[in-house]
């Protein structure tokens, strides 16, 4: 009986997604409605707060360091999604010839992804460490610049740099999708656009380009949608110092809710993500749906 | 002719393979050096500005004692294995099933149910700290490892879900329809034909869901205060810092023990790894 039950499709469909819908209901859905209702109140970490309306979204947009911060997270994601683009797809072609050791290579590049991002980025903290940065010694001793750099006390250098660690985290997880797209290429369409007298650069625009589209837009969004909400790299490098410079919003709501203690104003900050957030959200959702349909 | 054909190829494939590649290992690979390197120097040598700091003079396993002996490493380490572990076990038993279910089974809300894991699995987790140190506040879990346990699955689920739901869409279903023509149950085929097919798809995913875990970090710091509850990333870059003050070389040996696992893992699972970064288009 129970089994005839478990095996009616509907029955049994409902059942095995049901712990999953109960987990995400109880543990994203029902802390984002908590988000959201936090917001609206002045509450603290030591005090539960009264209903305050939109009084935060207005003091957190009138704020200077908000704007900067928004500011911030809008250069630090261009800035190293475009990085991340070039170094990439020009990876992933280079991956994508033959050569000894390809498979210990393409292990190597993977590290940065792979690893705990805040370890990786305590590397880079040490490299750029005043006095002792290895970065700087060398460009000492080739003559490049005698006193070095001041990576991360500058602020137009420092959000040069955390863009630059951002880049080398993210680089590889961008350059190994791209390449299962290129290696997903029949080799026989190369072979009709050079008898049709494709040259090199030809073929990529007219074969290559076309068909690692879909792979590249999808790891495209991601590593947007990713890099607008970093956590770690920002943390773990400047905090968002030097001034501000490099605070991004991810860094400022946890300053704000944690530090400042101002747990209703952190959220509120948090939340102003999403409007930039959802269009790319429900683009992707787009482009899965098209693709499981078709 | 031929050979002057054949030194401008070597030399194009010099100019424009292998000094790019070595170019891009260098930067990519280059921290890590440094971090080894770091790592097997004594203090003295550390900041010591005499000599050349590019190579290690005095090698010395110094750090790592230090490591162990004065700090909670070990500790550190036992946790973030046991998180990594019910994470990526939690959410292999809950998202397989549920990937299934999506891919194959019509139900009602289907649509609507894949599409609201869809969107949760690309809310990032910087958007909900916040307000998850209040909830597991409310029930009884703050400052203690149950929040990882209960929270990682949050992330690793929806992700498993949707890595296993399209990679059940490639096995044809003609052979669970045969399955059960022979007299199995939809849930016996499941069991006894489609998951041994899949079991590429559960590797990788089981491989994501356990660095994800490994390495997160949001969720690490702001749940968890107490030294002896912390993993690996808020451990050492907690402990072994005062405000501005690092031990750098502790540290380092830290972020290396840290990284060594997982690096372990992918390095054998490297082409699953691949394969599944590009099946769900989803991340790692």
């Amino acid at each position: 009986m129970l089994s005839r039950i478990v095996d009616n499709e509907r029955t049994l469909g409902l059942l095995l997604v049901a712990p999953v819908v109960l987990l995400l209901a109880g543990l994203v859905a029902y802390p984002l409605s908590v988000a959201v209702y936090s917001a609206l109140t002045d509450q603290t970490l030591a005090e539960s707060g009264r209903f305050i309306g939109f009084g935060n979204f207005v003091n957190v947009w009138d704020d200077q360091i908000y704007r900067q911060s928004l500011r911030n997270t809008l250069v630090f994601t261009v800035g190293s999604v475009t990085l991340k683009l070039c170094f990439g797809l020009g990876l992933a072609l280079l991956l994508n010839e033959a050569f000894p050791f390809r498979r210990l290579v393409r292990a190597a590049i993977l590290l940065p992804w792979i690893v705990p991002t805040v370890l990786g980025t305590m590397a880079w903290l040490w490299m750029f460490t005043p006095n002792f940065s290895v970065i700087n010694y060398v460009l000492a001793q080739t003559g490049i610049s005698k006193t070095g750099l001041p990576w991360l006390t500058d602020p137009d250098l420092a959000m040069f740099s955390v863009i630059i660690v951002n880049t080398w985290r993210g680089t590889p997880f961008l350059a190994i999708s791209v390449l299962a797209g290129l290696q997903a290429i029949p080799l026989e369409l190369y072979d009709a656009a050079a008898i049709d007298g494709a040259g090199k650069l030809h073929r990529f625009r007219y074969v290559t380009l076309p068909l690692v589209m879909p792979v590249l837009l999808t790891t495209l969004v991601l590593s947007t949608i990713w890099t607008f909400s970093d956590f770690g790299i920002v943390y773990g490098l400047t905090k968002g110092g030097p001034m501000n410079a490099t605070h991004v919003l991810a860094t400022l709501s946890y300053g704000t809710a944690l530090s400042a203690g101002n747990t209703g104003e952190g959220a509120a900050i948090s939340l102003t993500m999403l409007p930039i957030l959802l269009p790319l959200i429900i683009w992707q959702l787009r482009r899965v749906r098209r693709s499981v349909v078709a | 002719m031929i050979a002057i054909t054949n030194r401008r190829r070597t030399l194009e494939r010099a100019f424009f393979l292998y000094l790019p590649l070595g170019l891009a290992l260098f930067f990519l690979v280059g921290p890590f050096y440094w971090m080894a390197v770091t790592a097997l120097k004594t203090d003295g040598d550390i900041y010591d500005g005499a000599h050349s700091p590019l190579y290690v003079l005095h090698p010395s396993l110094d750090h790592f004692v230090y490591l162990f002996a004065k700090t909670n490493f070990v500790t550190w380490t036992l946790n973030t294995m046991a998180v990594a572990a019910s994470g990526t076990i939690s959410s292999l038993v809950l998202g397989v099933p549920a990937g299934y279910a999506l891919a194959r089974l019509r139900f009602p809300g289907v649509e609507l149910i894949g599409t609201a894991i869809f969107v949760t699995y690309l809310v990032p987790t910087s958007l909900l700290f916040i307000p998850m140190i209040q909830v597991m506040a409310n029930i009884g879990l703050d400052d203690s490892i149950w929040a990882l346990v209960v929270v990682y699955p949050t992330f690793l689920v929806p992700f498993v879900t949707w890595l296993m739901a399209s990679y059940f869409r490639t096995i044809p279903t003609e052979l669970e329809e045969s399955g059960r023509i022979d007299g199995l149950t939809r849930l016996g085929a499941m069991w006894h034909i489609v998951l041994p097919l899949a079991r590429p798809g559960i590797l990788s995913a089981g491989i994501f869901a356990f660095t994800l875990s490994w390495n997160e970090f949001i969720y690490a710091l702001t749940l968890v205060t107490a030294s002896s509850e912390r993993t690996i990333p808020v451990g050492v870059i907690v402990q072994l810092s005062r405000g501005d003050f690092y031990f750098w070389g502790p540290l380092m040996a830290g972020a290396l023990l840290g990284s060594v696992p997982v690096a372990l893992v992918y390095y054998f699972f490297v082409d699953q790894y691949a394969s599944g970064l590009t099946a769900g288009g989803v991340k790692g």
